[in-house]
């Protein structure tokens, strides 16, 4: 069994150690936000933040995250506000088909939580860990920065 | 943005069943069939083979010719095989693991050069899916004639959302087909002479991307995930790996273009010959449309008195080419624009002011002889390079902290796209769109699947625009095709230009069909909806109705190839570094005509995410193949795509040539983006460096070799 | 997907490291699994026993002694960005991994000792002459880095002993240098990777490193460049770097890319720094 705190709630899961903390979020937690492109930390479209940092939930381990705290997409928005991250990527078109969307969102967040007042190159190379087919970046980056103004 | 939209990854079933498949390893020979590892506990694995196939084996599109599952043949490499389901998804690929294809390999065909007529046969009498010839004028009098060749490689879509479906057995016998898809009724086509009926409902989940890549392969994995739904009489779901993907399913059309023109002395275009050889890959697919467009793009939005444009789609033993925005367009583009800096090199004259000179205008003919009206390619041209006298307002992003020797380039392209459909299409399919007054609200149903491109906002809009009222109280139902009008495929620009017209048509006839209940003339929708006597339902159906005003015979090729045009012009700004070959971009400008942009924010979104693509088109994304035709950069390491830190700074130009034909004016934008930026990052690296590279991707590799080989 | 099944033991100090590593010598060693669990995801390994590290605080960390900087093997990439007393190039190789995601995870350790020919931190280790510290139950001992990678994919280790630091004694006075060339500006695997150290002193060459990656089945240095540096040949002695590798064709790039960008690299290295002195 292994412990752990997910958007707030502790948890106890049943899973063999080796077990990716992608599969368990997805499968045993039912927190399907965390999406899964390529199985091989590329993509980032499985990125959640442990302990405020993001990190490749694809690449990790259960067992490594024994009493550690997790925030997955579906912990961003604070009760049922959208997190001025979300906001401005609607409102600035960041997202079209989505699928890589919550990646974004949870390294964002991070970035914004460690950097509040980022140039649009650093916050290119925080993103750089998450892909893109649809958009080309720039409204993500231009969500990013009008995040900053209202945070 | 909370990750609450389900994809099909997301959905389950409950009693699901995991299915995963069998491949070829080999190119071309027999198949013998397969073995079980006999130490491998087989008891909860289900195994399906060509003979479980209800009725025929073919997954259909436009032929017959391609299986669902191989049956005493193999023609390409990962060919489907076999199928398994399991329990779960480890269980899945375990047993596949444990499954060996036997086969006896014969000679496989590879090069598609060599295709045609070659004693292998994978396709007809000749390995030819399609060839076509449009010629216009003759031979033009003496000048200075140009040749060259120019040769693009595959691509990849790269959604980032692998394929995904699911296959769920419903109480009348039938199947519910849920899964990422452009269009779900393309799937029941394809399934109806497999399973011997049509008795199934294909439902399109939350499609992460697609480009073209979702718009065919989806019905084979519909087929794969069907077969093992009927023969377990459980729901089942496949999931596609991203190494999987990246080698089983369709990708660009490598193709190789030769030109040869004749400029007279002035440098006016005279005559403009083209020459194309298209790889289609081991089965027909939708091949022959790909060429169809490739070549009707291979002239450029140049006039030119004497244009005799002719190519072959051939077969090799590879896994089929497929749709990817620009079907064809983009390979000929690329051919275009490098062919005409080759002229302007030669002749020595600046290549933008030669283009100028020999821009198409309203009244020229294209080489189908169609009269274009409304040409847009010197308004495109003067926005977008007026655009790019901007200051760049950041220096470069360079590895290493800009330590290296660079030199810099700019270079600047121009293109059209026809959009929609080519010639009669549009009168063939017949594409409907429902409405539904429910309450206060108004409800769209069509088969145009949103995948990304935002047609779930687009369609409200248009309809909204329609009634005059407030956005908010029109939506989009879900894509279940037991529920909504076939409406056509999401595909080839038309969504909005053409289904949304049928949206448009459809709030109207809503509109009059709430007057001639109320009794009312007036257009106020609240007003007439108020006035009604019952809150009953009220449905409306309209079609696309062929105006005939477009005149195009498929036989000969000529007449009206597409309903309008739309036109690009790209301003790409790069750093090539010296020492290592690299290309860095420093800022994309593109200004494009979209007709009417009735939301801008979604419409940059179209513009800028394809220039992306196109990049690495130009760039970066090469898939290299082994001697069995399979690719071996298989995972995302290793097929390159752009990444935050590769894509530059955008800045996106929309001009509006309004067109008649579409919703408030609308054109198809989708794929004219993936056009122009290739041949533009050719040309910079040409103007920084000097090398001349006619050949897509333009790795560092290439780079540096041509730089080395410089005198 | 292959969820692996292997056995897990947890370290959560150094001490029951070392003892774990002793019992369970076949046991793999886990850090922050940005190599490994890409491995297992591919079904390239199969495991039985893993030894866990991560959470041995003890063995992250960097302090500055008398005798240079000590960083642990569970130091992460991000961590290394973030310590400003590290040399510059140190810290530009660590921006240069993978991406934000992976820097989090990714540690010192694991990249020296998964070994790969295009680890990115790998040639700076050797230009800047640096001892692993590596320990077992029998005691701890100390293997240069130029010693370290024995051949492809294997490296000095005996079989119950853990890499737990790597010592460095950067001098201030000298030019550090790092350059990776990779598939794209992020999340890419070096194509040629150079780690650059010259001391100059009244104008000569008094010591040079010269390291590749991805240009052999190791990292190495470059005698004959180096050696042609020492005897003052000065940008020249790029000539040499051709003659100490021995670069492949690959699935990334070919074995001409390969010693025509690593000479082009060191050459504008050395034209930079020699020439401006």
């Amino acid at each position: 069994m292994t412990r752990f705190t997910v958007n707030g709630h502790e948890l106890s899961v049943d899973a063999l150690p080796m077990t990716r903390l992608i599969d368990v979020l997805r499968e045993q937690l039912r927190l399907t936000g965390t999406k899964e492109g390529c199985g091989e930390g590329e993509c980032g479209a499985c990125t959640v933040l442990i302990d405020g940092t993001p990190v490749n939930s694809c690449l990790i381990p259960v067992v490594q995250v024994s009493g550690r705290d997790i925030i997955t997409v579906e912990g961003i928005a604070a009760d049922s506000r959208l997190d001025p991250i979300q906001q401005a990527f609607i409102e600035e078109g960041a997202a079209q088909c989505g699928i890589c969307t919550p990646g974004f969102i949870v390294t964002a967040r991070a970035l914004l939580n460690t950097n509040p007042n980022p140039s649009r190159r650093e916050i290119r190379e925080a993103l750089a860990g998450n892909l893109c087919r649809c958009t080309g970046y720039q409204k993500i980056i231009d969500a990013v920065v009008a995040a900053l103004e209202v945070d | 943005m909370r990750g609450d939209a389900l994809y099909v990854d997301d959905i389950r079933p409950s009693d699901c069943l995991y299915g995963a498949t069998v491949r070829s390893p080999i190119a071309h020979g027999k198949l013998l069939g397969i073995s079980l590892d006999p130490d491998f506990d087989w008891t909860d694995i289900h195994i399906v083979t060509a003979k479980d196939i209800p009725a025929q084996n073919v997954v259909y599109l436009m032929t017959e010719d391609q299986p669902a599952l191989a049956d005493g043949q193999i023609m390409h490499v990962e060919e489907p095989v076999a199928l398994i389901a399991a329990p779960s998804r480890d269980r899945a690929l375990e047993a596949v693991r444990h499954i060996t294809v036997n086969t006896e390999a014969s000679e496989s065909l590879l090069d598609p050069l060599a295709s045609e007529g070659h004693a292998i046969k994978i396709f007809g009498d000749d390995n030819v899916f399609k060839r076509i010839t449009i010629d216009k004028g003759g031979q033009a009098a003496d000048g200075i004639v140009v040749e060259g060749t120019y040769t693009v490689g595959h691509q990849e879509q790269l959604y980032i959302e692998p394929q995904g479906m699911i296959a769920v057995p419903r109480e009348d016998g039938g199947l519910t087909i849920i899964g990422s898809m452009q269009c779900p009724f393309y799937i029941i086509k394809a399934l109806t002479p497999m399973l011997g009926h049509d008795r199934m409902n294909v439902v399109q989940a939350a499609t992460g991307g697609g480009f073209g890549g979702k718009e065919e392969y989806p019905s084979m994995l519909a087929a794969h995930a069907s077969l093992l739904a009927i023969k377990t009489g459980q729901p089942v779901k496949m999931i596609y790996r991203r190494d999987e993907d990246l080698r089983a399913t369709t990708k660009r059309h490598p193709t190789v273009v030769r030109i040869r023109s004749v400029v007279d002395a002035s440098g006016a275009l005279q005559q403009w010959d083209a020459d194309i050889v298209m790889d289609g890959g081991a089965y027909n697919t939708l091949t022959p449309v790909v060429l169809s467009r490739a070549i009707l793009h291979v002239c450029g939005p140049y006039r030119c008195p004497n244009q005799h444009l002719k190519g072959v789609a051939v077969a090799t033993h590879t896994p089929p080419n497929g749709a990817f925005r620009g079907f064809g367009a983009p390979q000929a583009m690329f051919a275009v624009e490098r062919h005409m800096d080759r002229i302007a090199r030669t002749i020595g004259m600046d290549p933008i002011e030669f283009r100028r000179l020999n821009l198409i205008r309203d009244g020229d003919t294209t080489p189908t002889g169609q009269a274009l009206v409304d040409t847009g390619a010197e308004i495109v041209l003067n926005d977008a390079m007026d655009a790019a006298k901007a200051p760049f307002k950041a220096p470069p992003i360079h590895p290493g902290g800009g330590q290296g020797r660079y030199a810099q380039g700019r270079g600047v392209t121009l293109v059209f796209h026809g959009c929609g459909f080519t010639g009669n299409g549009e009168a063939r399919i017949k594409g409907k769109v429902a409405m539904e007054l429910d309450g206060h609200c108004v409800k769209i149903l069509s088969a145009s699947t949103d995948i990304g491109q935002g047609v779930d906002t687009t369609f409200p809009q248009i309809a909204a625009g329609e009634l005059n009222i407030d956005t908010d109280r029109v939506s989009n139902t879900p894509h279940d095709t037991a529920m909504v009008p076939d409406s056509g495929p999401t595909v080839a620009s038309r969504t909005c230009m053409v289904v949304g017209g049928v949206v448009k048509k459809a709030a109207k006839m809503l509109r009059e069909a709430l007057q001639a209940e109320t009794g009312l003339t007036s257009n106020d929708f609240d007003e007439l909806i108020a006035a009604r006597l019952h809150t009953v339902p009220l449905r409306v159906q309209a079609e696309y109705v062929d105006d005939g005003s477009m005149d195009w015979d498929d036989a000969t090729y000529t007449g009206d190839a597409y309903p309008c045009y739309g036109w690009s012009c790209s301003v790409v700004d790069l750093d090539v570094d010296l020492d290592t070959g690299e290309v860095l971009y420093r800022r994309f400008v593109g200004s494009t005509d979209v007709g009417k942009a009735i939301n801008p924010v979604i419409v940059a979104g179209q513009l800028e995410g394809g220039a992306i693509q196109a990049l690495g088109y130009a760039t970066c994304e090469e898939v290299v193949l082994d001697e069995h035709g399979r690719m071996r950069n298989d995972r995302l390491t290793n097929y390159i795509i752009p990444t935050s830190l590769d894509a530059p700074e955008m800045i996106t130009r929309i001009v509006e040539i309004p067109f008649a034909g579409g919703p408030f004016g609308a054109k198809g934008i989708g794929e004219i983006p993936m056009d122009g930026p290739a041949p533009a990052v050719a040309q910079a690296i040409e103007q920084a460096t000097g090398i001349v590279l006619d050949i897509l991707p333009m790795t560092p590799e290439r780079i540096i070799a041509a730089l080395e080989n410089q005198p | 997907m292959h969820t692996s099944s292997a056995a897990v033991w947890t370290a959560r100090t150094l001490e029951e490291a070392l003892q774990l590593r002793a019992e369970h010598p076949d046991a793999t060693v886990l850090a922050g699994g940005t190599d490994l669990m890409v491995f297992i995801e591919a079904g390239a390994i199969r495991l039985d026993k893993v030894l866990n590290l991560w959470g041995c605080t003890e063995l992250a960390g960097v302090e500055t002694t008398n005798s240079g900087i000590r960083i642990g093997a569970l130091t992460t990439w991000a961590d290394i960005r973030e310590v400003s007393n590290l040399p510059d190039a140190l810290r530009e190789c660590a921006a240069t991994v993978g991406a934000a995601q992976i820097q989090n995870r990714g540690t010192v350790g694991g990249n020296i000792v998964n070994g790969s020919p295009a680890g990115d931190s790998l040639p700076l280790w050797l230009a800047l002459d640096a001892d692993f510290e590596v320990a077992s139950t029998q005691g701890v001992r100390r293997i240069s880095a130029q010693d370290f990678w024995t051949g492809y994919r294997t490296h000095a280790l005996a079989e119950s002993e853990l890499l737990t630091a790597v010592h460095i004694a950067p001098n201030a006075a000298d030019s550090l240098h790092y350059r990776k060339v990779g598939t794209r500006m992020a999340q890419a695997i070096s194509k040629v990777v150079l780690g650059g150290r010259l001391r100059i002193e009244n104008s000569q060459v008094t010591e040079a490193r010269v390291a590749l990656g991805s240009v052999a089945a190791t990292p190495l240095r470059l005698p004959t460049v180096e050696a042609a540096l020492e005897s003052g040949q000065g940008v020249k002695a790029a000539q040499y770097v051709t003659q100490d590798i021995t670069p492949i064709d690959d699935i990334r790039s070919t074995a001409d890319y390969r010693n025509t960008v690593a000479t082009r690299i060191v050459r504008s290295w050395l034209e930079r720094c020699l020439e401006r002195t």
